[in-house]
């Protein structure tokens, strides 16, 4: 059908359009690169090179891009039913502490039950953190910006200040080292797994560089559960329905509170997620900076992958290249200053789109519409 | 070249396609100079389309543009705007917050120093008000004054901004009767003074009244342009659709049966918590047409939300069947097999992001066969889908195009053929016709009398006295949220009920109110 060629047109407009901000900002930045004695093609080789250019890079790529793909994926839903969630930064702390927490205090569990445990209580914690603006919101008609920000630093404050002193059992501010038998599954050990070592290629994976857990699966299939949720679910029609008109919604007969608290709902759960991640197969122990600021740079992943769930894989496997491969720009003698800086460039010019976006929005419906 | 000296636009050829549809298909469109030119043309002819090529807001995919014998290319409103054509938009463009006088300089200040100068804005505002018999307080919020002010303004603004050839599109659709008489008043001072003005609407009588010639526009093509004189309203009516058109709605005389709806001593507040429905009391029966009759804004909009579970009721109740429904909210009252077509097509009727088949199920979005345990059955709505767009003739880009690229008209027909699909026993239809052309005005009257002689009780709502007149068997005057009378429409005209509708109470009795 004619429209469906459309709607692919409109896909690979919106995706040629995030790409045409990234290019943006590399040339942007390539001015910033001038200021250092190195050249901007070499500076930009090494970022690609250390992000893509062999095995082990790639795959640091992915285990980089894990907890942004999943702080992304916190932002879009929300979104979608009309909530700007900033508290992913909150409810991925909360997440973490807890996973860390389940992760050492139960010392005799077998890891089939350890793990998916710690897993479950932590992304419950998170999901309630993000719940809790969500009922706000709908029952009391509290904004979730205003809300979503104080919980951040509620989340701050009782995991990073106060938590981490309870249990903390050496000088490092962590809390205590997880038990193996919470710990996620690390692609460098798969010559030890029974069936993985199996598969073809599997010694690949087998460097000690490589940091590859098996949370960037479980962030893929989040991604899919919340596409299936938003496009394919009566709950998701609901949703969007809420998220693009209120008004038209609430004649629809539709409940917007439910919509409401189950998307904050699970976009804390996914963003609690990406703590556990970091806590049980990067860092195995809840630590002091581990958040890392991914709950913001969530909020670009999003808009870059235009809130679509797919679009925001990519986008976090964007963000995490330009990290993984800031590394070797540092290397190659360019500060880190100006790294930085090019990933803050990528982000306002994807910020930059999406103003524009509205404006052609704006645009069209003033001349489509009557 | 221009075809002729005395034409001040002269649109030739005119090609628009967008995804889908051709939108324009070689257009010819000339007006002369200081005249009046209707544009007229089905749902989805390509009338807004036409004019907003000519506005400078879309550019066309083939064809030419003269003005003032000209050619002209516009890359934008602002190029339009410069050449004096200026456009009065459907949805006013003002900013709510500021004065009458603050938008209408908006965008042209005139300044002293950094500030707006204020004495001269309003004294230039004043001249041109003047000029034109467009009265206005050029101190007063836009938010605080009605719609047919709004439009004042409007019009004004584009006038300050140098405008010779004025575009209207649909202006009359949002205006009570007096205020659209107040707006040909304008119309005709704008053309003494020189102006030219090209109009859409969809009402013929319109049309008849102001224009001196007509162009109509058929399936994206131009049909042909007449003198105004030379033609009736059936001639034109036939012009647009290419068929015959009922311009009268045929209906037997009513068969009504026992009482489903009635509300009793019902009390509404709007939206500043002022009392907009006060201590109504109403019934309607299955297999009768209760009208209500009023000018905007005299609670008909509060009634018809609090009935349909969209706005609180402050006390009073409302009865469904004989069963008290004043608490049930708007999906309760849907599965009572309660129809409901909204005034506000585009804030509340559609979710304009939503495409035709996600709109086409809203409100029954959860139910088999659309919804099998909390999982959508798309499959099973594009087949509904295209069922209902091929009997509703829903005109525009098939099921996948979002509601915001249809036509008014077909944004309107979406939602009567998505609220007539599950057989209501009631239908509380407000302004089912608003924004709708000939053709369809005739089925969708067919259908809600199709309705009534299947039993069901309906509470039309219209702006449009004519249509209230001929649809309904009963007609219930609102004035200032009461109901002053009820009468029955054979035995009641225009005259009496303007009459009512303004406060004065009728001198010929009728049914009293029970
Ligand atoms: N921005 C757009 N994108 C896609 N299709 C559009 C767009 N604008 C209009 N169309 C299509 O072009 C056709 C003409 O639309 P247009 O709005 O000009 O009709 P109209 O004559 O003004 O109708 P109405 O009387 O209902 O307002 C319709 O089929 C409509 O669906
Ligand atoms: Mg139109």
């Amino acid at each position: 059908m004619n429209n469906y060629s459309d709607k692919i047109k409109s896909i690979l407009t919106d995706l040629g359009l995030s790409l045409l901000s990234i290019v943006v900002a590399l040339i942007v930045g390539t001015l910033f690169i001038f200021l250092t004695d190195k050249s901007p093609l070499d500076a930009y080789s090494a970022l690609y090179i250390g992000a893509f250019g062999n095995f082990s890079a790639i795959a640091n790529t992915l285990w980089r891009s894990t907890p942004l793909i999943l702080t992304g994926l916190a932002v879009a839903l929300p979104f979608r039913a009309g909530l700007f969630n900033i508290g992913a930064e909150g409810q991925l702390l909360m997440g973490g502490f807890t996973a860390g927490v389940v992760g050492f205090y139960f010392t005799s569990l077998p890891a089939f039950i350890h793990l998916p445990f710690a897993i479950i209580a932590g992304m419950f914690v998170g999901g309630l953190w993000g719940g809790l603006p969500g009922f706000l919101k709908a029952k009391m008609d509290v904004h979730e910006v205003i809300a979503t920000i104080m919980l951040n630093h509620i989340a701050i404050a009782l995991t990073i200040n106060y938590g981490i002193n309870i249990f903390r059992d050496t000088g490092r501010p962590a809390t205590p080292r997880i038990m193996d038998s919470a710990a996620m599954f690390n692609f460098k050990n798969i010559m030890d797994h029974p069936f993985l070592s199996k598969l073809p290629f599997a010694e690949l994976f087998a460097h000690p560089a490589i940091r590859l857990h098996i949370n960037f699966f479980l962030a893929l299939a989040a991604a899919v559960v919340l596409w299936y949720l938003l496009f394919k679910t009566t709950l998701g029609y609901e949703m969007r329905a809420v998220g693009f008109n209120p008004d038209g919604a609430e004649y629809g007969g539709i409940n917007a509170s439910k919509g409401i608290i189950t998307a904050m709902f699970i976009s804390g759960a996914v963003a609690g997620l990406a703590g556990v991640g970091e806590v049980l197969g990067t860092h195995f122990s809840f630590m002091q900076g581990m958040d890392a600021g991914y709950g913001f740079t969530g909020i670009a992943v999003a808009l870059i992958g235009q809130t679509h769930p797919i679009g925001v894989i990519l986008g976090g496997i964007l963000f995490g290249a330009l990290a993984q491969g800031g590394l070797e720009m540092q290397f190659s003698g360019i500060p880190s200053e100006i790294v930085m800086l090019i990933q803050a460039l990528v982000i306002f010019f994807v910020a930059a789109l999406q103003v524009f976006k509205v404006y052609l929005a704006k645009r069209k419906a003033k001349g489509g519409v009557e | 070249m221009p075809r002729e000296d005395n034409y001040i636009l002269d649109m030739q050829n005119i090609t628009k396609i967008f995804p889908g549809v051709k939108a324009n298909d070689n257009v010819n469109l000339s007006i002369k100079k200081g005249e009046i030119h209707a544009l007229v043309g089905e749902n989805g002819a390509g009338k807004t389309t036409l004019m907003n090529i000519l506005y400078g807001l879309y550019e066309p995919d083939g064809g030419q543009v003269f003005y003032e014998g000209n050619k002209i290319n516009l890359d934008g409103p602002q190029d339009a705007i410069e050449l004096g054509i200026g456009m009065v938009h459907q949805h006013f463009m003002l900013v709510d917050p500021l004065t009458v006088t603050e938008n209408i300089v908006l965008g042209n200040e005139p300044r002293s120093g950094l500030m707006l100068d204020q004495k001269t804005a309003k004294r230039e505002v004043k001249e041109i008000s003047d000029k034109y018999g467009l009265f206005v307080d050029p101190d007063a919020k836009i938010q605080d004054i009605s719609v047919g002010m709004q439009q004042r303004v409007e019009i004004i603004k584009t006038l300050y901004r140098g405008a010779e050839l004025l575009i209207f599109d649909e202006p009359t659709a949002v205006l009570t009767p007096q205020e659209i008489d107040e707006l040909f008043e304008i119309f005709r001072s704008l053309k003494e003074q020189g102006k030219t003005i090209i109009f859409i609407t969809h009402k013929l009588k319109e049309v008849k009244t102001i224009s001196d010639r007509i162009t109509v526009l058929r399936n994206g093509k131009s049909i042909d342009t007449v003198n105004t004189a030379d033609v009736t309203k059936e001639d034109v009516a036939e012009l647009m659709v290419g068929r015959q058109v009922l311009l009268e709605v045929e209906k037997t005389e009513a068969k009504p049966g026992a009482e489903i709806f009635s509300v009793d001593n019902l009390n509404v507040k709007d939206n500043r918590d002022i009392p907009a429905v006060k201590n109504i009391s109403l019934s309607v029966r299955k297999g009768e047409i209760l009208g209500i009759a009023g000018v905007e804004g005299n609670g008909q909009s509060e009634l018809v939300e609090a009935i349909t579970g969209l706005r609180n009721v402050e006390s009073g109740k409302v009865n469904l069947r004989g069963k008290d429904i004043s608490k049930y909210n708007a999906r309760q009252i849907k599965r009572e097999k309660v129809a409901h077509i909204p005034e506000d097509r585009q804030k509340r009727g559609l979710i304009m992001d939503f495409d035709l088949k996600e709109n086409i199920i809203l409100g029954y979005h959860d139910l088999e066969p659309f919804s099998k345990n909390g999982i959508m059955q798309y499959d099973n709505v594009a087949k509904y889908t295209q069922d209902l767009i091929d009997k509703y003739d829903v005109r525009g880009g098939g099921m996948e195009a979002q509601a915001k690229n249809l036509s008014g008209g077909n944004q309107q027909k979406l939602i009567v053929a998505r609220e007539f699909s599950h057989d209501p026993e009631f239908l509380i239809a407000s302004q089912p016709t608003r924004g709708v052309d000939v053709g369809s005005i005739e089925f969708i009257h067919k259908q809600i009398i199709d309705r009534r002689d299947n039993g069901a009780g309906v509470l039309l709502v219209s702006a449009e006295l004519s249509e209230v007149l001929s649809l309904s068997d009963r007609i219930a005057v609102i004035f200032e949220g009461e109901i002053v009378d009820v009468l029955k429409a054979s035995e009641t005209d225009e005259r009496e009920l303007g009459k009512l509708m303004t406060g004065s109470k009728s001198e010929a009795g009728g049914e009293s109110n029970e």
